[in-house]
C-alpha cells in the first residue's frame, strides 16, 4: 500500500519544455508566481491566462493529468472564495442573514481563485517537466554563489538528491516492517488516532536504526570511491544554457514588461 | 614489489566505556601477512568475525593500521598524502547493493566515481560505456537502480568502480545478499574483469563455491590467516576447514568421504568433471 506513492510527479515526453536547462524553468516559474500577484484587471488576466495556455501546449502535458493536482488546494480555495465573498467591504449585492456580499468580494473571489489555480498549475508545470535530479541540479547551480557566504550548496544538492534515492528504499523497508509486525499480531488500523499514533513506535523505532546504519554504509561507499566534497569535482550532466533558453528569457522578460506595463497603464 | 604487501598487519577495536577507560580490545587483524601480485585473483575466506571486512576496508584505507604496515601499489597506506591515490587504484564494492548506490539513474552512478576524481565530461561519458559493457549491464544505462535485481545492482557497483580505471577491485562479501543467479552474474562479471582487462581481484567471501574461480587463498580465523595457497591445496585439507567452521564444496566433500572409505580418489577434487574422471579411472 505505501508502495504506490509516486516521488515528484515527472511527466515524462519530449517536449520544449522538457529539453530546457532547468534553471531557466525555475527562473521562469519564479516570475510567472509574481506576475501573478502583479496583474490587475482583465487584460492581465487575459495576458497571464495565455502565458500558461501556451507552455501547457508547449509542455505535452495533458491538462486532466495538471488539473488532478488542483485537488490538494480545493479546501484552501473555498475558505478563500467564502472569506473573500462575505469580508469584503463595498457596495452590497445581495444580503442574507446578515451576512451580505458585495460586488467587490465577488471580484476579489474570483481574481484570488485565478491566482491560486494559476499559481499551482504553473508551479507544477515545473515538476511535472523536470526530473528531481535536474531540479537538484539547476538548484545547486543556480544557489552557487551563495557558497560566497558560506551556504553548503554542494552539500545541500548531495543530501537532496540521496533522500530522493532513499525514499523508494525506506517506503519499501517500512512497508516490510509493518508486515513483520502484523505477522505478530500488531494493529495498526483500529483504534484513534492517539492510539494509532502510539503504534507507530514500534515501526519507527526499527525504521531509524535501518536508516542510520543505511547512511553509515552509504558514506564508507562514498569515500571508497574517492567522495571528498563539491571542490574539483566533474559533472557527467554539466549544466550548458542553449539558444532555447537564451530565448526562453527573453520571453519571460518580455511576458514580464507586458504584465506591468498592463498594470501601470490600464 | 607485489601489488599489495601486508607485514604484520594489526587493527584492534577499542570499546571504551564513558570516562574513556578501555573496556575491551577486540583484535580484529592479528599479524597479517599477505601478497598479491598484479592480475593475481586472490580469494580471502573466512568465518563471521574473522577479520576478513576489516582487511578489506584496509586495502582501501577505510581503516589504517594499527600496527605493521600495508603498501597498496607501492604506496603507504600509513602516508595521508597516498589517501586518494590508493582509494582510487583499489576500488571497492560492499555487501549490500542499496546501500553503495548513489544516484538514481544508473548511468550517473556509475559517474560518480570519475566525477571524483574530477575527470574531464567527455571523458566520464566513454567511461560510464565502457564500464557498463564490461559488465554487461549498458542496456539498462537510463534505469532506475530501484528496478533492478540484487545481481544487476552489484554489476552497477562493479561497473561503478571499473569507471575510476582501477588497478585492483576489492569486494567485500558482495554475493552475501543474492539469490543463487545473481551470485552467478556477479562472479562470471568479476571473472571476465580479471581475466580480460588483467585487474587484479580481492574477493572476500565465505561461500567455498566462490573460491574455486581464484588463484590463490587465505583463509582466516579470529584475524589469523590460517592457511594460504591455490584452491586444490586448501580443498584438500577438509578436516582443517572443518575446524574452521567453513564448509568445503560439495563435491570436494563428497570426494573427501568417498576416500575415506576407501576409493583411491586423489585430494582436492574441485568440480564435478574431475570426480567423474576420477571415479571412471578406478575402473
Amino acid at each position: 500500500m505505501l508502495r504506490d506513492i509516486t516521488i515528484g510527479q515527472y511527466y515524462p515526453a519530449d517536449s520544449v519544455i522538457h529539453r530546457l536547462d532547468p534553471r531557466t524553468k525555475l527562473m521562469g516559474v519564479l516570475i510567472y508566481v509574481v506576475s501573478l500577484f502583479v496583474f490587475r484587471g482583465l487584460a492581465g488576466l487575459a495576458a497571464v491566462t495565455a502565458a500558461l495556455a501556451f507552455v501547457i501546449w508547449l509542455s505535452k502535458v495533458p491538462f486532466g493529468y495538471m488539473v488532478r493536482g488542483l485537488k490538494a488546494i480545493v479546501i484552501i480555495l473555498v475558505i478563500t472564495v467564502l472569506f473573500n465573498l462575505f469580508l469584503t467591504p463595498g457596495e452590497p449585492l445581495v444580503e442574507f442573514f446578515g451576512l451580505k456580499i458585495t460586488w467587490e468580494g465577488l471580484e476579489h473571489a474570483a481574481f484570488m481563485t485565478v491566482r491560486l489555480t494559476y499559481l499551482i498549475l504553473g508551479s507544477s508545470l515545473l515538476t511535472l517537466t523536470t526530473t528531481p535530479n535536474q531540479l537538484t541540479d539547476g538548484m545547486e547551480r543556480a544557489l552557487k554563489p551563495l557558497n560566497k557566504i558560506h551556504v553548503p550548496v554542494h552539500e545541500i544538492s548531495m543530501m537532496m538528491s540521496i533522500a530522493l534515492r532513499f525514499i523508494p528504499i525506506l517506503i519499501e523497508e517500512t512497508d516490510k516492517i509493518m508486515r513483520a509486525q502484523l505477522a505478530r499480531g500488531a494493529d495498526f488500523e483500529s483504534g484513534n488516532l492517539i492510539k494509532k499514533a502510539k503504534s507507530m513506535v514500534p515501526l519507527l523505532v526499527p525504521l531509524f536504526i535501518s536508516a542510520f546504519r543505511r547512511a553509515n554504509d552509504l558514506a564508507m561507499a562514498m569515500e571508497a570511491r574517492c567522495y571528498r566534497g563539491g571542490d574539483g569535482r566533474t559533472k557527467m550532466k554539466p549544466l550548458k544554457y542553449k539558444r532555447a533558453d537564451v530565448f526562453s528569457y527573453l520571453l519571460i522578460g518580455g511576458y514580464f514588461a507586458v504584465v506591468i506595463l498592463l498594470r501601470a497603464y490600464l | 614489489m607485489n601489488f599489495i604487501e601486508a607485514r604484520k598487519l594489526v587493527h584492534e577495536y577499542i570499546r571504551r566505556d564513558e570516562e574513556g577507560n578501555v573496556e575491551n580490545i577486540l583484535t580484529a587483524l592479528d599479524q597479517v601477512d599477505l601478497d598479491v601480485k598484479q592480475g593475481q585473483f586472490v580469494a580471502i575466506l573466512g568465518h563471521n568475525g574473522s577479520g576478513k571486512s576489516t582487511l578489506a576496508k584496509h586495502l582501501n584505507v577505510l581503516l589504517t593500521a594499527g600496527g605493521g604496515s600495508l603498501w597498496v601499489d607501492g604506496k603507504d597506506t600509513l602516508d595521508e598524502d597516498n589517501l586518494w591515490d590508493i582509494r582510487q587504484n583499489a576500488g571497492m564494492v560492499f555487501q549490500n547493493p542499496d546501500n553503495q548506490i548513489i544516484a538514481s539513474v544508473v548511468e550517473e552512478d556509475v559517474a560518480f566515481g570519475p566525477e571524483n576524481i574530477g575527470v574531464p565530461t567527455p571523458e566520464i561519458w566513454k567511461r560510464v560505456e565502457k564500464s557498463l559493457k564490461s559488465v554487461g549491464m549498458i542496456q539498462y544505462r537510463e534505469h532506475s537502480p530501484n528496478k533492478l535485481s540484487g545481481g544487476q545492482k552489484q554489476r552497477v557497483a562493479i561497473a561503478g568502480v571499473m569507471a575510476m580505471e582501477p588497478k585492483c577491485i576489492v569486494l567485500d562479501e558482495p554475493t552475501a545478499m543474492l539469490d543463487p543467479n545473481g551470485r552467478r552474474e556477479v562472479l562470471d562479471a568479476v571473472e571476465q574483469l580479471n581475466k580480460e582487462k588483467g585487474v587484479t581481484v580481492i574477493l572476500i567471501t565465505h561461500y567455498m563455491e566462490e573460491v574455486i574461480r581464484a588463484d590463490q587463498v587465505y583463509v582466516m580465523d579470529h584475524g589469523k590467516v590460517v592457511m594460504q595457497g591455490t584452491p586444490r591445496s586448501i580443498f584438500s585439507q577438509v578436516e582443517a576447514l572443518k575446524s574452521y567452521r567453513l564448509d568445503v564444496p560439495q563435491i570436494t566433500l563428497l570426494a573427501h568421504e568417498l576416500r575415506k572409505e576407501g576409493l583411491a580418489i586423489p585430494e582436492g577434487i574441485l568440480t564435478r568433471q574431475e570426480l567423474a574422471e576420477a571415479l571412471c579411472r578406478l575402473y
